[in-house]
């Protein structure tokens, strides 16, 4: 194979996306951008992009380009839109209406009072600052002193009355000391300018004032260079405190490029990291690298990517497949949506370079079909990476040919697993097989077949052009780069959060998520979907990655986090992911197909205040018996989030047991609504709602429910204007 | 239900031909899902003439369309309504209360889970996670999603649809 000049080829070819983008004026008109996505746009977002659309064409202005791309994870604040002006900050406004858009277009766009302040993205701000310092910060081995430093800056800040001109913030670790060889701590990011300050001392600090805040001049002394692929990112995003707190290497395109344009993932140096590896590699080279990245699956297994690769790779068979697992069941779960919604190219350039690895000729994405805007995004990406040249016959001219078939799933939960999957690919009912064999030695039809996870595979593009030895200085020992959560649930920022691995639980829900809802109290937080496990207050302190989410008693699984407060009823949350597996149960083996139904019998009973001390027992029993007997993952973990909560919250499964009450109020048939003789006026509006008419009382005089009669619908609990009614 | 279910469908022409050029590819079995998909994409539901018509043209055990049909959620063995309303009962919407969502949808349209009103107007269908957790609780009718519904949004969601 003569693999010289594919990369030459490769930036032939980047040259005329370039120049593709120069006459779309990409990079020097002012630039609307419009969040795309499922959630985007059901909040809203295609009326936003249809407003602009009509106000760009009203002005007659041809120096503006609307742009869509996909979402960037911050769902709460959706829609999300971005104004891009040349030479100017990025100014990105947050839950967008069309009659805001307005708003934005005149007064900003249109500069005629400039950006609107208050709209800003998370209205931490009232103003725009002059500069924006945000200092390396968490999972960096240097946090203190950049803590310390961006303190003493601040107060200096404040002495030369610049504190409000000026805003100084902490970031993530960007593994910048990594990249130098040396470490550069402490460290900064500079808006607008958009450049790295490193080893500043307290004693710099006076010059940076001085010469780069006053007068405009950098301190070019101070400056380090970090070329990182992730970068633009943060170019884009780092001066919003949600995006600043996260490090985002496989999310690094969403929110950024235009998901139906294959340019503009060329132009952010897509498709580069396969034209080296075919240039410069070969499959042994690319497992070493992915080994020494110390990649493990992000599926939830954990397993070590490197060692699938070269499992596949060595086992024999003429012919072999690389698969896609994009059948993001948990419920709670949405990283693998959002990324193939934003950056799918990311995606095909993964399977690219493992496909190569294994030489494999084709590959599979398996994707669920509850997602139609991804299949609709993959299907344009393939589409256009064919007509492109890097899918199809003789790849880049290496010699090497390759395409990707999209399967979509048919909403069965168990067809995550590997087994399943590839039953269900073959057209067959998805049940799971026992292992060994692997898929990595016998797979579909028979063949080798090497199975990873979406955001697995997103990873893989970064590890090849950033260096596998830089991947492995982020993250703790044992668990390697970063980790994408999909926080939900009674938090105030939901959405999507990439961090480096060993972050602690406290900081990812109460630094990156804002904290709960309402000011209510936390109570847990559940990780890992139905496979995985509650995790109280004690736990916060945390630190996630594989190892110590087990040995607490949960899973990483695939990133779901839910944050329960004060009104879940921990009993109840069990119960409903057990419901889930049961009904998700394939039925093949018994443990699983009978046990989680015997299990949810219980709980049932232990939720409508029948259940009784020994059934504690039971579940336990039961709950070990099918971890250890299942057939597949599904079964092995179903328990999991029953006996968490036995072991975290046992007192709250005994209080519904021997006192038969709800402490969280949840357990409809645990409930009891009494009226407070003393705050009742008599207005008659409960006993107009109940459905069952079970509350007697005349005008003007208090009323009483019967307790027997009563269904515990809460009506009248809803109704009450007078808060007379306690819901016990 | 079971009357419509013995109308008698044949494959139409399109169908026909992509189960032919299914079978000029490598591992056409493969494509069964796909077929099934498609016929449900047109007539809403799997007719049970159309499952056998399938299992001759494919090559595969009628049992194994059966098989297949009954396992995966996503198809259904009766006709359905025009519209289907999947309420969310994911983790996140659950805490959120789409069962509260859920019951103003059963009490609006009288039907349970798995239902179709009787002017086959709607199917009511609890889904899994539809993956907008952000938004909770989230109700998804045919392929729109509705962001952060409440009990009292319901009926005027229904009437929308009812007036299209």
């Amino acid at each position: 194979m003569n693999t010289k000049g594919i990369l030459q080829r490769y930036f032939e070819f980047k040259e005329q996306s370039l120049s593709r983008l120069r006459q779309q004026g990409y990079f020097d008109r002012c630039k609307i951008q419009v969040g795309s996505a499922t959630c985007e746009n059901a909040s809203g977002a295609e009326a936003v992009y249809r407003e602009f659309d009509k106000m760009i064409k009203a002005s007659g202005r041809t120096d503006i380009l609307l742009h869509k791309t996909g979402c960037t994870g911050h769902c709460s604040s959706e829609p999300i839109v971005g104004v891009f002006k040349p030479g100017e900050i990025p100014v990105k406004y947050g839950e967008v209406t069309a009659q805001k858009a307005f708003e934005i277009f005149t007064s900003h766009v249109q500069g005629h009072s400039g950006p609107v302040v208050d709209m800003i993205l998370d209205k931490k701000t009232d103003r725009l600052y002059r500069n924006e310092f945000i200092f390396c910060g968490r999972g960096s081995q240097c946090e203190g002193a950049n803590d310390k430093l961006a303190a003493v800056f601040q107060e200096k800040l404040n002495q030369r009355g610049l504190g409000d001109q000026v805003k100084i913030g902490s970031g993530v670790c960007l593994g910048l000391c990594a990249e130098q060889g040396t470490p550069v701590s402490p460290a900064c990011f500079v808006f607008p300018e958009r450049i790295f300050y490193g080893n500043i001392q307290e004693s710099d600090l006076d010059e940076i004032i001085d010469s780069h805040i006053e007068k405009r001049q950098l301190v070019s002394r101070l400056e380090v260079s970090f070329d990182k692929i992730h970068n633009h990112f943060f170019d884009h995003y780092g001066d919003v405190e949600y995006f600043n707190h996260q490090l985002r290497l496989t999310l690094k395109n969403c929110g950024v490029i235009d998901p139906e344009s294959i340019d503009e993932y060329i132009y952010y140096r897509g498709f580069e990291a396969a034209a080296k590896v075919f240039e410069n590699d070969t499959a042994e080279t690319i497992i070493d690298k992915i080994l020494k990245s110390g990649l493990r699956g992000r599926g939830g297994g954990g397993y070590p990517t490197g060692f699938k690769w070269r499992n596949t790779y060595l086992a024999k068979g003429d012919e072999k497949f690389i698969v896609c697992n994009a059948d993001e069941g948990d419920p709670g779960a949405f990283m693998d949506r959002s990324m193939l919604e934003g950056d799918p190219f990311s995606i095909i350039e993964g399977m690219l370079i493992g496909g190569f690895t294994i030489n494999a000729k084709k590959g599979y994405i398996y994707i669920r079909a509850e997602y139609p805007l991804a299949i609709k995004r993959l299907e344009n990406a393939i589409t256009l990476a064919r007509e492109f040249g890097f899918l199809g016959d003789n790849i880049l001219g290496s010699g090497y040919s390759f395409d990707i078939e999209l399967r979509l799933g048919a909403g069965a939960f168990v067809c995550g697993e590997e087994t399943a999957l590839i039953h269900s690919i073959e057209g067959l009912r998805g049940m799971p097989r026992p292992r060994p064999p692997y898929p990595s030695v016998s797979g579909l039809w028979g063949c080798p077949t090497m199975i990873n996870n979406v955001e697995t595979l997103a990873n893989v593009p970064v590890i090849m052009l950033d260096g596998p030895q830089w991947f492995a200085s982020i993250g703790t020992q044992n668990s390697k780069g970063t980790k994408v959560f999909a926080l939900a649930g009674k938090i105030n920022q939901t959405g999507l959060v990439e961090v480096p691995m060993g972050t602690t639980l406290r900081d990812i829900i109460f630094k990156n998520g804002g904290g709960i809802k309402n000011n209510k109290k936390f109570k847990a937080v559940q990780t890992g979907g139905p496979s995985g496990g509650c995790l109280p207050e004690q736990f916060l302190d945390t630190i996630v990655d594989y190892d110590s989410l087990t040995q607490a008693g949960s899973i990483m699984g695939s990133g779901g986090m839910i944050v329960l407060d004060e009104d879940d009823c921990m009993v109840d949350i069990a119960k409903f992911f057990l419901d889930f597996t049961q009904n998700e149960s394939c039925g093949k083996c018994t443990p699983c197909r009978e046990g989680t139904m015997r299990m949810l019998e219980i709980l049932q009973r232990i939720t409508e205040g029948k259940g009784t001390m020994d059934d504690l027992t039971k579940l336990e029993r039961l709950g070990n018996l099918i971890k250890r007997a299942s057939l597949c993952g599904l079964g092995q973990t179903a328990p999991n989030p029953v006996l968490s909560t036995l072991r975290h919250f046992r007192d709250e499964y005994v209080e519904h047991i021997t006192n038969k009450r709800c402490p969280a109020h949840r357990c409809q048939n645990l409930l009891r609504y009494n009226i407070n003789p003393d705050k009742c006026v008599g207005c008659t509006a409960c006993a107009r709602v109940c459905p069952v008419r079970c509350i007697s009382g005349s005008p003007k005089k208090v009323h009483e429910i019967d307790q027997q009669k009563c269904i515990k619908c809460g009506m009248c609990y809803e109704t009450c204007k007078f808060d007379a009614i306690d819901k016990l | 239900m079971d009357v419509s279910n013995k109308e008698k469908f044949t494959l139409s022409s399109e169908l026909i031909e992509y189960i032919d050029s299914c079978k000029q590819q490598a591992h056409f079995k493969s494509f069964l899902i796909n077929v099934l998909q498609r016929i449900q994409d047109i007539h809403g539901y799997l007719p049970q003439c159309l499952m056998e018509e399938t299992a001759l043209r494919l090559g595969v055990p009628t049992a194994k369309v059966y098989g297949v049909a009954t396992f995966y959620h996503m198809f259904r063995l009766e006709p359905q309504g025009k519209h289907t309303i999947n309420i969310c009962l994911g983790t996140a919407c659950y805490v959120k209360g789409a069962q509260r969502v859920l019951d103003a949808f059963k009490s609006h349209l009288n039907i349970d889970i798995d239902e179709t009103t009787e002017d086959l107007m709607f199917t009511l269908k609890a889904a899994r996670c539809v993956g907008t957790c952000g938004l909770a609780p989230v109700v998804m009718i045919d392929n729109d999603v509705y962001a952060k519904v409440t009990p009292e949004d319901v009926l005027t969601i229904i009437t929308k649809y009812r007036q299209s």
